[in-house]
């Protein structure tokens, strides 16, 4: 598992949220609000997922936390989101959710 | 049915401007206007004898003892074809008529919405809403106000109201456990912890009991609520991995939880405790790869018709149909997407089903007699849920992205009605309150 962490990193390193059009940035927190939000809440606080908080998600390293968005969490109820996410979006997205979502609704 | 009697009259002109109760403008009648002038001329005619004084207290008595009269002009009217649908990003309801199919009032400031459910009172004057948030709030459906709001735990995602009404119970993620409330005041009756796990599918069920699952450890609780401050719980361990959500039969005999951890479902007969916990359908995904889920099924709103039980597959794009008596598996029928409802019309002809994202745009209806779906319909992006007004005639279908909501007649599936709504999610309609489970 380590050498793919290692790979995302590198890849991901070297891509910028810039590529992604405005449209497309409120489709993906509209998404994240609404279809993520049926188990983490619409607020992210949490439901029978964990929460999405930057209290919550600063701790763990963001290759994972890019990881786990693309291929999901066996075992888990967290389904993979690559078929509807790509690299850069996820990558752009974990951002977001480290540095906190406004509380309006999208 | 629910008629307002004992309402003083001054509270009713008050709110006028804001309650249901009152349509259009108070009309009087051609005897209640040649009343008003009668006083209006005897204050100018009667001089002398009677002191300024006296006359204001006569006129006053006069007018005080034509109000009652003046009530009626206000339209008293039932509730039984109300409900109220949630909009979920706003945090607000509509109060919504079904008989002509209107918006009749919206209350705001309900806190987090993102997974609220609704049980009513037994008279169905009152709507209780469970939030996201751990909001619980108290709806006066004929007022079209909140009348109570507490805050009760962190997370929470559904609740129940008693056999006899005077109870309601909300289940909990954070910090777990159910919480029990008088139906009346909202004040905390019974606290009951489930260390370790969130609680989902909790139920009313006959014999003033309340039934639940531990999502994290896997159990089932049946708590007696005789004495409702010192609850009796019976509890039943190993039904089955991650217990996502469950539903109690029409009769309230059979208690199912769906399990997301593994194939299968654990059945309780309420009926027979000491018989304990059964499979069901175990394995039934055998040899099938599983599809990721993109949103948990609902089992609220048991399908159960023409013998059968119609349950959805977890990770399948498939309806599962039980035999009722036996338990055993007669069909799978294969459908567009991953189920979240799965919902029997209430006469049991038809079950209508939804699907999860990315499959969320469409509604099928599968025919109970051959088991063959007999209508696909878009009603648009994100069709979250769906309520079939009392007795079947027509279905309300919430269309989130599309901001709206669509009313099908159930035999011709033509579009009757569209109203706008933001964002909307659940609808639950007042005959809710006369159905165990519900």
């Amino acid at each position: 598992m380590k050498p793919l962490f290692a790979l995302l990193f590198f890849l991901s390193a070297n891509l910028y949220a810039d590529d992604i059009a405005p449209a497309r940035q409120n489709e993906i927190i509209h998404l994240l609000k609404h279809d993520c939000g049926a188990c983490h809440g619409i607020t992210l606080k949490g439901g029978l997922g964990p929460p999405l908080l930057p209290d919550t998600l600063t701790a763990k390293p963001k290759a994972f936390l890019r990881y786990t968005i693309l291929e999901g969490r066996p075992g888990t109820a967290m389904p993979p989101w690559q078929d509807f996410l790509t690299q850069t979006e996820v990558d752009w997205l974990v951002e977001r959710l480290l540095h906190g979502i406004d509380d309006a609704p999208h | 049915m629910l008629l307002i009697k004992h309402i003083p009259t001054s509270s009713l002109i008050q709110h006028t401007s804001q309650t249901l109760l009152n349509q259009s403008p108070p009309q009087f009648s051609p005897n209640q206007s040649l009343f008003f002038y009668a006083i209006f001329l005897w204050n100018r005619k009667v001089k002398k004898p009677l002191s300024f004084l006296w006359k204001g207290i006569i006129s006053s008595v006069l007018l005080i003892s034509l109000l009652p009269t003046l009530s009626h002009a206000t339209e008293l009217r039932g509730t039984g074809d109300l409900g109220v649908v949630v909009e979920r990003a706003k945090g607000s309801v509509l109060i919504i008529e079904t008989t002509t199919h209107t918006r009749l009032a919206e209350i705001t400031d309900l806190g987090d919405l993102s997974h609220a459910s609704v049980v009513y009172s037994r008279d169905q004057r009152y709507a209780y809403i469970f939030g996201r948030d751990g909001g619980l709030s108290k709806l006066d459906m004929l007022r079209g106000k909140q009348v109570k709001r507490i805050i009760q735990a962190g997370n929470s995602v559904g609740g129940a109201i008693s056999q006899d009404g005077r109870l309601v119970a909300v289940s909990n993620y954070v910090p777990g456990g159910v919480k029990v409330f008088d139906a009346v005041t909202l004040e905390l009756i019974a606290d009951i912890p489930t260390p370790r796990s969130k609680v989902i599918g909790l139920v009313d069920a006959p014999g003033q009991r309340f039934v639940f699952s531990l999502f994290d450890t896997g159990e089932i609780w049946v708590a007696d609520m005789h004495t409702p401050r010192v609850p009796k719980i019976h509890q039943f361990k190993n039904i089955g991995r991650q217990p996502y959500d469950a539903l109690i039969s029409p009769d309230g005999r059979y208690y199912i939880a769906g399990l997301f951890g593994e194939d299968g479902l654990a059945l309780l007969d309420l009926w027979h405790l000491e018989n304990g916990v059964q499979r069901i359908l175990p394995n039934y995904g055998q040899g099938e790869q599983k599809r990721p889920v993109y949103k948990m099924p609902h089992l609220e709103g048991w399908a159960m018709t023409n013998d059968y039980a119609f349950v959805p597959a977890i990770g399948q794009y498939a309806v599962l149909v039980i035999e009722q008596r036996t338990w055993q598996p007669v069909a799978r029928i294969p459908v567009h997407g991953q189920p979240v409802f799965v919902m029997a019309q209430p006469d049991g002809r038809q079950v209508w089903v939804n699907f999860a994202f990315p499959n969320n745009d469409t509604l099928q209806v599968i025919d109970v007699l051959t088991l063959n779906i007999v209508k696909t319909l878009k009603p648009g992006k994100a069709t979250l849920h769906m309520e079939f007004t009392p007795r079947g005639e027509e279905v309300w279908v919430s269309v989130r992205d599309d901001d709206k909501l669509i009313v099908y007649d159930t035999s011709s599936f033509a579009e009757v009605a569209t109203l706008p709504a933001d964002k909307p999610s659940g609808i639950f309609f007042t005959a809710r309150a006369h159905k165990i489970g519900l």
